[in-house]
């Protein structure tokens, strides 16, 4: 049950190959606000995460990332409701339906299929308790590990987010900085070896070092373990340094979704475009920043037509009708780029960073 | 050499500098023992210039910026505001001082009183200081003012509370609101990290603005290099560890030519918009990833236990002198003095 030898050779032999790991359909949450109104955070989104992948979520606060990675692992608050479809495919070709899990299978799916790493590592513990209880707590919740086995399987783990487990093991959460609790709570989602890592903002309120550090760490730790993830993040160049694939989050609906190159070199969403525009390279002269005027909009009263149109420098009358569909943009097998945008082929990115450098010397 | 000393070689109106720390330090006492926050530092800024302090968190940032606001006492070393000592003003004198410079702080959700609308929040300093005479003209001072920070039509937000704006509309009352008593020196402390990034641009233009049509000096401080580089091209920057100074030059040249270890690493962490780059960004390890807790600094450079150019016996004797490395760019770092900063690497140009 608990194996310490862990490598992604046994990821890659998994059954289903080619199938999503993860594949959500029309996927919805809604909050209830009070007096009977509902909002809608997350309105119908259609993802798959295909084993291995690192897909990132990026948008601005407010667009529902949060909610929507919540939502996949059933970890909504109270006054929040999720529908649509959401399949987990299980390496032994079982297919399971996420939002129809309850009591025991909800509990097996957690941490042994899918963990989630939540911003501000510090609430995410219990300050009162050990990291070595932590640890044995997790495991025993769901395993019948001995006590030696869940040690070494803890050990293995911090010392593959580069922490030494003598040191750590008997700390109490607040004795820890930032970056080694992020790191000790990315060692202890790996704990059961789950397929599907959800990651909300790993490195927001980090500074800068120690941000590289859990990059590299999650870098390495997925290079070993082979673990598919999704993370989400405001930070553009994280996107660009994690993702394989990117997936454009506005007013809770995906509006572009493609692979890291295309996104960020050729995006076809405004949106997408006045992101990639408003982040300042450190490397090479001052360029032409832009910021997106206003603001997300409210979910309890969107603007009709696509969401985006308020801000929008394409906008047309055409925007104010109907809310587009996420379309292929490129017949390009295995190169898949979907935008929701009618004016799609109007928007191009001019400054491609690295030409406008003269870096390449 | 101090920072002080060095060539002013951007556009710098006015002989005196406006606010000066010369070899200021501030030493905590705690239960652990005394704290030094911050050792012995050396800035200027001139008017209408940018000053960018960099560095992360623990390495003296906001300690230093609120010593330059009067809000805290040095333990040591002279806080000058246009050539006068602070400390040893009169009481008339340090109000001027204190109208001159006033603060931006980083959380616009705690700075401004939940319990007072826009327009009461920025007519209060108007009122008390005299600025304008009636209601009525503060009323009009305070929509000239929103028009000033890019919040139009100002009518739209005068009457409403904080908590009915956005982080970005928030964090523009909070600069208005630092204007009302016609500053010469902003302190924005970290003033755009809880922004998004969609926003923040706006917001520093907006303070670009304002620094190139008003002459407002600034003191900017960021955690956040790209920021830095951005909002500070056209001045200098410093950084900062562990309570000193360790670089000190204009900002083109720290961004693109560093010279100290640790800012190239905190160059190199930084990851790039752009997948090829960042993938492709070269990086060099640091020796350990743990920042030493100020209560017990290291021995010589506080840097060396980290540091990938670490050379016993040199760098963990003495502490290092911020010399002159390149014209008008200087460094603490004994190994950077001695062997010079080499080659600017490829990858980066030279600004």
């Amino acid at each position: 049950m608990v194996t310490t030898s862990t490598s992604g050779a046994t990821r890659a032999a998994r059954g289903g190959e080619g199938k999503p790991l993860l594949s959500v359909r029309d996927f919805k949450v809604e909050y209830r606000t009070g007096g009977g109104a509902t909002v809608q955070a997350v309105r119908g989104v259609d993802l798959d995460l295909y084993p291995g992948e690192s897909l990132a979520l990026v948008g601005e606060s407010g667009c529902g990332k949060t909610t929507l990675g919540l939502g996949l692992l059933r970890l909504l608050p109270r006054l929040g409701h999720a529908s649509g479809k959401v399949i987990f495919n299980r390496g032994d070709g079982t297919e399971i339906d996420i939002l129809g899990l309850d009591g025991r299978d909800l509990r097996e799916f957690r941490w042994r299929d899918a963990a989630m790493v939540f911003q501000g590592a510090m609430n995410a513990f219990n300050p009162v308790l050990k990291i070595r209880a932590h640890m044995h707590d997790t495991m025993r919740a769901h395993t019948k590990a001995t006590r030696q086995e869940i040690e070494d399987r803890a050990g293995e783990l911090l010392r593959l987010v580069r922490l030494e487990p003598e040191r750590v093991m008997d700390c109490y959460p607040h004795e820890l900085s930032g970056g080694m609790r992020q790191r000790v709570l990315i060692a202890m989602s790996l704990l059961l070896e789950p397929e599907v890592l959800i990651l909300d903002e790993p490195t927001t309120a980090l500074d800068i070092l120690t941000q590289r550090s859990i990059v590299d760490v999650l870098h390495e730790v997925r290079e070993r373990l082979g673990f598919s993830m999704i993370f989400i993040s405001h930070d553009l160049s994280l996107a660009a340094e994690l993702a394989d694939r990117v997936a454009t989050m506005y007013a809770g609906r995906l509006v572009e979704t493609g692979g890291v190159r295309d996104l960020f070199y050729r995006p076809r969403h405004p949106y997408t475009l006045g992101l990639i525009k408003a982040v300042p390279p450190i490397v090479g002269d001052l360029p032409d920043l832009e910021s997106i005027p206003g603001g997300p909009p409210s979910l309890a009263a969107l603007p009709k037509g696509c969401t985006f149109n308020p801000r929008c420098k394409f906008a047309t009358d055409e925007c104010r009708q109907a809310e587009p569909d996420l379309l292929p943009v490129t017949d390009e097998p295995g190169n898949a780029h979907d935008v929701a945008c009618i004016h799609w082929k109007d928007v191009h990115l001019e400054r491609r960073v690295q030409d406008d450098l003269g870096t390449a010397s | 050499m101090t920072a002080t000393e060095t060539a002013p070689q951007d556009r710098v109106d006015g002989s005196t500098p406006l606010m000066t720390l010369a070899a200021v330090s501030q030493v905590f006492d705690t239960k652990a023992g005394p704290i030094r926050a911050v050792d012995k530092i050396d800035l200027s800024v001139n008017p209408g210039e940018v000053l960018c302090l960099v560095g992360e968190s623990g390495s003296g940032k906001t300690t230093a910026a609120r010593m330059a606001a009067g809000l805290a006492r040095p333990t040591d070393g002279k806080v000058e505001f246009a050539g006068n000592d602070i400390w040893s003003m009169n009481r008339h004198d340090f109000g001027s001082f204190r109208r001159s410079v006033q603060y931006v702080h980083q959380d616009p959700y705690a700075s401004l009183n939940p319990t007072r609308t826009i327009q009461q929040t920025i007519t209060a300093p108007l009122l008390k200081h005299g600025v304008v005479k009636g209601n009525k003209a503060a009323a009009d001072k305070a929509a000239e003012l929103l028009t000033k920070v890019d919040l139009t039509p100002p009518e739209n937000y005068l009457p409403k509370f904080p908590h009915q704006l956005s982080g970005g509309q928030r964090q523009r009352v909070a600069v208005a609101r630092a204007l009302t008593l016609d500053p010469k020196l902003i302190i924005a402390d970290e003033s755009t990290s809880m922004l998004d990034v969609s926003i923040r641009i706006s917001v520093l233009a907006m303070l670009g603005r304002l620094r190139d049509d008003l002459g407002v000096g600034f003191l900017f401080i960021t955690h956040d290099l790209a920021i830095a580089k951005y909002f500070g091209w056209h001045g200098k920057t410093a950084v900062m560890y562990l309570g000193r100074i360790v670089e000190f030059g204009p900002t083109p040249k720290i961004i693109n030519a560093p010279t100290h270890p640790y800012t190239r690493a905190l160059i190199d962490a930084i990851p790039e918009p752009d997948p090829d780059l960042t993938k492709t960004k070269g990086r060099q390890s640091l020796r350990s990833l743990e920042i030493p807790s100020l209560a017990h600094l290291p021995s010589g450079c506080s840097f060396h236990p980290r540091c990938p150019l670490f050379e016993d016996g040199l760098c963990d004797g003495e502490v290092p002198e911020l010399v002159e490395i390149r014209s008008g760019q200087s460094a603490a770092c004994h190994v950077v003095a001695r062997d010079g900063a080499g080659e600017v690497r490829p990858d980066e140009p030279v600004a």
